[in-house]
């Protein structure tokens, strides 16, 4: 079942079959290439037909659209002429090279001459060799449905009686898909030996598991992890899902060669970087050669060689996806069509970053449909660095905001694209100290005010929204000394919105807690609960357990902001490199991964509260993942009604438990019984036996015990009993006696 | 359980004997002195000196009169307990890995020697005369085993001489007719290439404890070679035990000595694992050794236990109350019936 490099390569990707070779059809395929000087010609349908007055004219006309992708002249142009002195509506073009022909092709075919007639651009030897009497079947031939199969119910891990999460764990060689099974060990579903050679990766709903391989990407799913689609990227080392799961990217460094015959791939792909993959019917969509991050202008000269990754960027509805070329443009495109929206790109000078809204954000007081981009460009000459939201598909500008004395920004939307908060690092006029403010859009109300906070004194290193909520974790550390092997003191401030009726208030710290060394924030994927911790430290490895919605008493200084922070535990897990939520916000897992470093690998279970339920040592571990789980399809209401209940629920779902852990304790009792009664008997037996050869061999039974041994040196049996003299003193009475 | 530390290698131990009686210990490092020790105190009874190398392997025959070592410097030597006296010398080609001192009904005691310098890896089985004048020695091996294979690491007498059991480099465990030699089975026990340290008999010798590189040891029967339990631990195991009287397992290992410094000291494991014998389930550790533990070694009367470590130490400890109070409840229960 698992793919080994040998299977992919013969049965999944070439599923032809190459045994019987026709011999007629190669020598027709030998007569073709010698035919070498039509590489130049294309030819050209869907003219008008005009008459023979107005043929220059129209050639004229055409040959501005042909010189736009290669060089030709009037007298390359041949536009026969039929006996009524009428052009036939084709045109036979003879460019200066086979690759102009080739790029007039790809380019023009599809391409509107004037509003009634569209340029169809054919090599003159794919005519010749498409067109060619008996190349073509005459009659036509219904083709062949094939029967329909029924497909496998590809979500139905969520049918678990338990409601149990699912995940994958990558260690070693081998990748295996399991059941959470909370303190207890976890149920295998699938274990498979070489099942990826690079990493695994769940699709965003969960539907698939992508591995990936030499030969391209592999989608799994179903109750048993079977093939799915095959994406044939050769050397494929990135993967990137569409939000909604309908569209795959992969890129790779190597530009991809494309051999005649490649059943997906066509010379549209030829030297390309990054495919843009339709899932359904596994066909690429377009592709791309990928851009290079280059230096930011002023940079230190030396240019950073980094991929742009995620290349493409895509809006929460998976209409458009968007990639920018640094410095210059967005390029936004439309699916499924992938056209450029408006035929250009966005020209932005020195654009730096942007993000899609990473949900369909309704503004207040705008009606027509659209998604939001945000994105900055730095300071340039004398003009401001600017921050701004863009509004797609009009490309209007729907906000903007200067900023000055800026070094980086980074944008963080808020899940629900309520806010985007703009973490602008911004230095002195000397350049030397650096301070963070963090400019907040209010997205949704009018006039998408911006809110400043500028009470951190730091920069912040980290940054991270609530899920669906207003409020956020930032991590500032002070100037961090270059080289040091100490890690920078950091300190962990929370932020909550200030009760103000309906709509959310400004934001306030709720607490800052000092001293840390921690680095990272993760939060449930639910909210309210979040992990801040030390992560890729080789001597701080904390991770602190955090309620934001603590249901004691509050401190009467935060009475007025909308959380009450409670630290609920603090753990240790050594080493620890990755910290995942599981999706449904109960389980959190911490993993010290063998990518990272080589020391006590493995993975911890822990409850939302901290409390660790597991700990798995794993050899040679590499990565886990939660199956993430597609969003919920009870409405409000319902979701309202089962929060009310929660407590009928959680009643019945403790007895469960309970019953559960009563039955696994009987079952161990069971199992030990069974095995002390086997090893008791096994023991009997071996005793038996041995009396019986020991019997055999004319040896005196107890001849091993140790006291025979202990007194009977260096003598043979044959020798007789040897008399053990041994000394017992007793007191029989004691007497004391004063005397005098 | 407060431990006795015993300090008087200079280098890391290789093996540590209790007699018969238990009221000696008798230690081996790679420091080329062989060391008597009261078990009770601690206290040191003397040395036996003469080996030329690092001395891989001690035993003592069940009568406490003669003490077996094999060394690097290619011999195996017979000393007599009470006086201290060198009384034999055996010659081989290559260093002696093992000897053991085979119980009463014959004197015999035979090394396991390296497969080095074109000679193959041998078991060679010796005539001990525990008669009046012990220098009196036969000068041949009595019998010869030749490991073709993968050489032989450790090995053991099964009850009655019957067997041979040995272990092999490459992780499998074999068993010869302890008259002949012959190779009468040969079990892939542990995986494959991962080197078996040590094998340690149970009581009656009817199964044994095999302890190798892939972090596990193994309860075999030495009749057929049956695997009957399996304890998995973290790390490569150097030493197994069999305790009598309670049924445990003591498990001895760490990390490899030459990877230790590399890491950090965390990552040692230099810890003494108890694993419940039929159970398989680890139930203690016990700490102290600041290097793998080479060799482990149960006092016979179950009373103590004895650890030599990679630093040089040797730890005795006396087993406290608890250690015997512990039952599982299923045993207690067996145990009211």
């Amino acid at each position: 079942m698992a793919p080994s490099f040998d299977t992919l390569t013969e049965q999944d990707l070439h599923e032809e079959e190459e045994e019987e070779i026709d011999f007629s059809d190669l020598k027709e395929q030998y007569e073709v290439k010698l035919e070498e000087g039509l590489d130049t010609f294309v030819v050209i349908d869907g003219l008008p037909v005009v008459p023979e007055e107005s043929r220059q004219k129209l050639i004229k006309f055409l040959l501005r659209k042909l010189n736009t992708v290669g060089h030709t002249s009037e007298d390359a142009v041949f536009m026969p002429l039929n006996d009524k002195n009428m052009s036939e509506g084709f045109a036979f073009v003879e460019y200066e090279t086979p690759e102009q022909a080739i790029a007039a092709v790809k380019q023009l075919h599809g391409v509107p001459l004037d509003k009634k007639h569209t340029l169809a651009v054919n090599k003159l030897m794919d005519i010749d060799r498409y067109g060619r009497e008996g190349r073509i079947d005459e009659e036509y031939k219904p083709p062949t449905i094939e029967p329909f199969k029924e497909k496998e119910h590809l979500r139905s891990w969520l049918g678990d009686a338990n409601a149990r999460d699912q995940f994958a764990l990558y260690r070693g060689d081998k990748v295996g898909v399991f059941w959470n099974n909370k303190s207890n060990p976890p149920e295998n579903v699938v274990d498979r030996a070489h099942w990826t050679q690079l990493f695994v990766q769940w699709s965003p709903k969960g539907t698939y598991l992508a591995s990936v391989h030499p030969q391209g990407v592999q989608l799994w799913g179903g109750p048993a992890f079977s093939k799915q689609k095959q994406f044939p990227h050769p050397f494929v080392q990135l993967v990137e899902f569409s939000p909604g799961e309908s569209y795959l990217t992969t890129w790779s460094a190597r530009p991809i060669q494309v051999e005649e015959g490649h059943p997906v791939l066509t010379y549209e792909e030829d030297g390309k970087n990054i495919i843009i993959w339709d899932i359904v019917t596994g066909k690429p969509l377009r592709s791309f050669v990928s851009h290079d991050l280059t230096a930011g202008p002023g940079g230190d000269g030396e240019p950073k060689k980094k991929v742009q990754w995620p290349a493409f960027k895509w809006s929460a509805d998976e209409k458009y996806v968007a990639r920018m070329q640094q410095h210059q443009s967005i390029s936004i495109y439309e699916l499924p069509r992938m056209n450029l929206l408006g035929k250009t790109s966005v020209k932005i000078d020195g654009v730096m970053d942007f993000e899609w809204s990473p949900a369909t954000v309704v503004r207040e007081g705008v009606k027509q449909y659209e998604q939001l981009l945000c994105f900055w460009t730095p300071e340039i000459g004398s003009n401001p660095a600017r921050v701004a939201l863009m509004s797609v598909p009009s490309k209007e500008i729907v906000r903007t905001r200067n900023l000055f004395n800026v070094s980086d920004v980074k944008l963080h939307w808020q899940s629900q694209g309520t806010y985007v908060c703009v973490k602008v690092d911004r230095h002195s006029k000397s350049k030397k100290s650096m301070a963070t403010n963090l400019e907040i859009f209010r997205v949704r109300e009018k006039g998408v005010p911006v809110e400043v906070v500028d009470s951190l004194k730091d920069t912040v290193i980290n940054f991270a929204w609530e899920p669906n909520g207003g409020r956020f974790v930032a991590i500032t550390t002070g100037e961090a000394p270059s080289g040091a092997a100490v890690l920078p003191k950091t300190s962990v401030s929370f932020f909550a919105p200030e009760k103000k009726g309906v709509s959310a208030g400004n934001f306030k710290v709720v607490r800052t807690i000092e001293k840390k060394t921690s680095n990272a924030i993760y939060w449930s994927p639910k909210g309210r609960f979040v992990v801040v911790a030390t992560v890729h430290s080789q001597t701080n490895f904390d991770i602190d357990f955090w309620d934001m919605d603590f249901e004691g008493e509050k401190p009467e200084g935060e009475k007025d902001l909308a959380a009450n922070l409670q630290l609920m535990k603090t753990v240790e897990h050594y080493g620890v490199t990755d910290i995942d939520w599981d999706p449904t916000g109960r389980y959190v897992v911490s993993s010290a991964s063998v990518w990272t470093h080589s020391m006590e690998n493995g993975y911890n279970i822990h409850t939302f509260a901290g409390q660790t339920l597991a700990e798995h040592p794993t050899d040679k571990f590499k990565q886990f993942i939660w199956r993430p789980r597609p969003p919920t399809l009870l409405s409000k209401e319902e979701q309202k009604q089962v929060r009310k209940n929660l407590r009928e629920y959680s009643k019945e779902f403790d007895e469960e438990d309970k019953y559960a852990v009563d039955i696994a304790n009987t079952a161990v009792v069971e199992t030990r019984k069974r095995v002390l009664n086997e090893w008791a008997a096994w023991i009997r037996r071996e005793k038996e036996m041995l009396a019986e050869e020991k019997d055999a061999y004319g040896v005196p039974e107890d001849v091993d015990s140790s006291k025979q041994a202990k007194d009977a040196p260096a003598v043979s049996e044959d020798q007789g009993e040897t008399v053990v003299e041994e000394i017992v003193e007793e007191i029989i009475e004691e007497n004391e006696e004063v005397i005098g | 359980m407060r431990p006795i530390l015993l300090s008087g290698h200079e280098r890391s131990l290789n093996q540590i004997k209790f007699n018969r009686d238990g009221d000696l210990i008798f230690s081996v490092a790679k420091d080329k002195i062989v060391c008597a020790w009261w078990s009770a105190n601690g206290e040191r009874l003397g040395t036996y000196n003469g080996h030329q190398g690092a001395i891989w392997t001690v035993d003592v025959s069940p009568n406490t009169q003669i003490l077996a070592t094999g060394s690097a410097d290619n011999t195996v030597r017979l000393w007599n307990v009470k006086t201290g006296e060198c009384i034999k010398v055996w010659d081989f080609p290559t260093a002696v890995k093992r000897v053991r001192v085979h119980p009463p009904m014959e004197a015999d005691c035979w090394p396991v020697t390296e497969k080095r310098m074109g000679f193959l890896g041998t078991i060679a089985v010796l005539d001990i005369n525990y008669g009046e004048n012990l220098t009196e020695q036969a000068e041949e091996p009595s019998l010869r085993i030749t490991c073709t294979e993968s050489k032989a690491t450790v090995a053991g007498w099964s009850y009655m001489g019957k067997y041979i059991i040995a272990g092999h480099e490459d992780g499998s465990v074999s068993q010869y007719d302890g008259k002949t030699g012959e190779q009468l089975e040969n079990v892939q026990a542990h995986e494959f290439d991962h080197q078996i340290n040590d094998i340690q008999f149970s009581a009656d010798r009817t199964y044994f404890i095999t302890a190798s590189k892939d972090k596990s040891a193994k309860l075999m029967s030495t009749r057929n070679l049956a695997i009957l339990k399996t304890y998995v631990a973290d790390t490569p195991l150097n030493s197994a035990t069999i305790t009598p009287k309670k049924d445990y397992v003591i498990l001895g290992g760490g990390q490899a000595a030459m990877d230790v410094t590399t890491t950090s000291a965390r990552q040692g494991k230099f810890e003494a694992r108890f694993y419940h014998k039929v159970f398989e389930d680890e139930i203690g550790r016990v700490r102290g050794h600041f290097g793998p533990l080479n060799t482990v070694h149960i006092h016979p009367a179950g009373t103590a236990y004895a650890s030599g470590g990679e630093d040089g130490y040797v730890r005795v400890h006396h087993f406290d109350k608890p250690y015997f109070d512990f039952m599982y409840e299923v045993e207690r229960e067996q145990l009211r019936k």
